[in-house]
């Protein structure tokens, strides 16, 4: 019996061309290509950073150039920095309102909806341009409670002692590779404190847009969220398409304190000529929650995996995370949880997509320390596959050293069942709409953690629109 | 006036194994018309009800399928269900993510397309439909068939027959695992979501959901053939007496699974 023949895998490809525009914009100062000490002192000399920044830098670039590439994850040794520019600073001063951000660099802020969103749902903004915030503005009855949101190098000025705390603390400069990297040329970012106990009611934004072929962007997150307080993090990053390489080596450093909770949403749309090897990771602190919700749709190859580090007794996290690996992209993305306190607790809800001969690869990390008695654990990780030339494997690797330990782990690898399809046929629903139907049903879990807006978009990019059911 | 259905000499076989499945199978069903097809456990009803539905598991050898006199046999599922064909799982498919609700709109819409009632109608509709069948609101805002009982998986089926108003409806064992109280529920809900028009070919093992669904035709189906064919009373007989009857009228050997 015949299958209607219309199915075509395009419908399930994620529709780029949406971010896929260049902008002629000045820049004011950019490095040569590659990383050297003169490349680290033109970039420190340029944000006349104080001489601990420096030298952090310095020490970092030595940390780089003595260290190998990790031998897991995707294949770099495409990857040549010595092409890289690691600092492009647009012709744009830091602006609070859009009204002086210059009009090409708005335009392209625009098309992607961010004043838009910030109007509507957002108690503040920052935008990266290449490696500079060129847009960074919060509410002011946010201000009022005393949070801080600012660019990272305003922080680095304004609250030196505050930033020396926490900078390249949960992420050493030692970590990896390309933390080191990082540590040697990080350029722009966030810093966000939130004093104890205020609950941040609308969530804050950061969008990150490279425009320039061939450069690399690393800015540099940070994320304290005092006792007892409450924030929405969301990120978002796109760029247009180039057939050189670009580099995108970004850091997170989340800090939960006390009774604390943040949620941190990704959707991440870099091009697929981006090398995206970012880190991100958090310290939670005794009742303090965190939360991941990581949506890696972009690059060419990826290896991004959220860490949460629960070190205080009663400390929470949950990941959500989906990977969408299209033709030509390999998605090394996971999760890492270190549960190092008693009665700790994690959930991990990691699914991908694989299509169109794309690689997607989960590897977690779950470690369930000796201390950590009653913790809670439970794994699970989905793959889908939608064709027949797309691989995905999945590697959870569990450490338990406790046995007071309540650990859970569920891994499927698949296809889309036919019988699943030919039931949503025999309720009239065409065979590709039937396969995107339930692509959307396996994505809903993350989709579900964004704000409305987001989810919406998400939907878009998947390509799949179905009515909504909202009466 | 031609018939909904008709079914002539259909024979079918599961792709990859080669082995004949319906045997020759003929049936006509009437606009308006209730036929119970009765068999023991392992005749092959269920398959009967999924070759007319265009599962791509089967491959059709031999016969036809006529759906309002037009051969349905090179039509996919979605085709054949946007003629009005609808099917009622024996076990029906979980599918996570998507909610009842917007499962519901979504095939209302495909299967008829030319409609144009508002989404505020539908949804009107599809509450009431909710009520009917006992279930709670909230039902529509869980995941397709996802958790659900044995009981409330037959009342999500009902609920859709009951919704897409199909012309023809096929009920594959609507009553295997159900309680006696949602069994009445689910058969008053049959009886009362059906048109005038509707016909049924409701397929079941036992006898007790004919008391509330009342059949026009009974068959007897028996090993990829429907071997015998009488009024209400024939599934009285088998019921007090067994398949084991038919065995002894017609020289037949069954072999119950």
């Amino acid at each position: 019996m015949s299958r209607d023949k219309e199915f075509n895998i395009e419908d399930l490809l994620i529709d780029q061309s949406k971010f896929d525009f260049k902008s002629q914009v000045k820049y004011a100062y950019k490095t040569i290509p590659g990383l050297n000490k003169q490349v680290v002192e033109a970039i420190s000399d340029q944000k006349q950073e104080p001489k601990w920044m420096r030298d952090l830098r310095l020490k970092s670039l030595e940390v780089f150039e003595t260290w190998r590439d990790p031998r897991f994850g995707v294949d770099i040794s495409d990857l040549d920095v010595s092409k890289i520019v690691a600092y492009i600073k647009p012709d744009a001063k830091k602006a609070t309102s859009w009204e002086e951000v210059p009009s090409e660099i708005k335009d392209t802020f625009d098309k992607l909806g961010i004043p838009e969103a910030e109007r509507k749902a957002l108690a503040g903004v920052g935008a990266q341009y290449d490696s500079e915030i060129v847009y960074q503005n919060i509410k002011k009855e946010m201000e009022k409670l005393g949070v801080i949101f600012l660019d990272m190098e305003s922080a680095v000025r304004e609250y030196p002692d505050l930033v020396k705390e926490y900078f390249m603390k949960a992420i050493p400069i030692t970590d990896h590779k390309y933390a080191a990297f990082h540590g040697a040329v990080w350029s722009g970012g966030t810093f966000l404190y939130v004093p104890k106990g205020v609950k941040v009611p609308l969530p804050l934004q950061a969008y990150f847009r490279m425009n320039n072929p061939g450069m690399g962007q690393m800015e540099h997150t940070i994320i304290i969220a005092d006792e007892g307080s409450e924030v929405v993090f969301i990120e978002g990053c796109s760029a247009p398409f180039y057939e050189i390489t670009n580099l995108h080596a970004g850091a997170v450093e989340i800090y939960v304190k006390k009774g604390a909770r943040v949620k941190y949403a990704t959707i991440q749309n870099w091009s697929k000529n981006t090398y995206n090897l970012n880190t991100k990771r958090a310290i939670v602190d005794e009742d303090g929650i965190m939360e991941w919700a990581s949506g890696s749709m972009g690059s060419e190859k990826s290896m991004i995996y959220p860490a949460s580090i629960l070190r205080g007794k009663g400390a929470k996290t949950e990941t959500k995370a989906i990977t969408y690996a299209g033709p030509k992209q390999h998605m090394d993305t996971g999760s890492k949880v270190f549960m190092l306190a008693p009665y700790t607790s994690a959930n991990v809800d990691a699914r991908s997509i694989s299509i169109g001969g794309g690689w997607a690869f989960y590897r977690g990390w779950l470690r369930v320390g000796g201390n950590a008695k009653g913790a809670k654990a439970s794994v699970s990780c989905q793959a889908l596959m939608l064709d027949n030339i797309s691989k995905s494997d999945t590697i959870p690797l569990i450490e338990v050293y406790t046995d007071e330990a309540d650990i859970g782990h569920e891994a499927r690898i698949g296809r889309i069942r036919e019988e699943q399809i030919y039931y949503l046929m025999s309720r009239g629903l065409k065979e590709a709409e039937a396969k995107a139907l339930i692509v959307r049903g396996f994505v809903e879990p993350f989709a579900k953690e964004l704000p409305l807006e987001y989810a919406i978009e998400l939907n878009r990019l998947i390509n799949l629109e179905i009515e909504s059911s909202i009466g | 006036m031609t018939a909904l259905l008709e079914i002539r000499d259909l024979r079918a076989e599961v792709i990859g194994e080669g082995v004949e499945i319906l045997k020759g199978v003929n049936l006509i069903i009437n606009k308006g018309e209730t036929h119970a097809l009765m068999g023991p456990n392992g005749s092959g009803k269920s398959t009967l009800a999924h070759v007319i539905m265009g599962n791509p598991k089967y491959r059709v050898t031999s016969g036809d399928i006529l759906f309002e006199g037009q051969s349905i046999l090179n039509l996919s599922t979605d085709e054949r269900a946007r003629l009005g064909l609808f099917l009622s799982f024996q076990i029906p498919e979980e599918i996570e993510g998507i909610k009842m609700r917007q499962f519901l709109i979504n095939s209302y819409r495909n299967i008829h397309s030319k409609d144009e009632r508002t989404l505020l109608d539908l949804n009107k509709s599809i509450s009431e439909l909710t009520q009917k069948l006992d279930l709670n609101q909230d039902f529509l805002e869980r995941y397709i068939n996802t958790g659900f009982s044995g009981g409330e998986k037959k009342k999500s089926e009902i609920l859709q027959m009951g919704f897409l108003k199909p012309k023809l409806c096929i009920l594959d064992e609507i009553d295997s695992g159900l309680d006696i109280d949602a069994l009445r529920i689910v058969s008053e809900s049959l009886n009362s979501f059906r048109t005038e028009e509707m016909g049924i070919l409701l397929i079941t093992h036992y006898q007790r959901i004919l008391n509330y669904v009342v059949p026009d035709f009974v068959h007897v189906y028996i090993d990829g053939r429907i071997v015998m064919t009488g009024k209400k009373e024939l599934a009285e007989e088998i019921e007090e007496m067994g398949y084991s009857i038919i065995e002894r009228e017609l020289g037949i050997n069954i072999n119950e699974e």
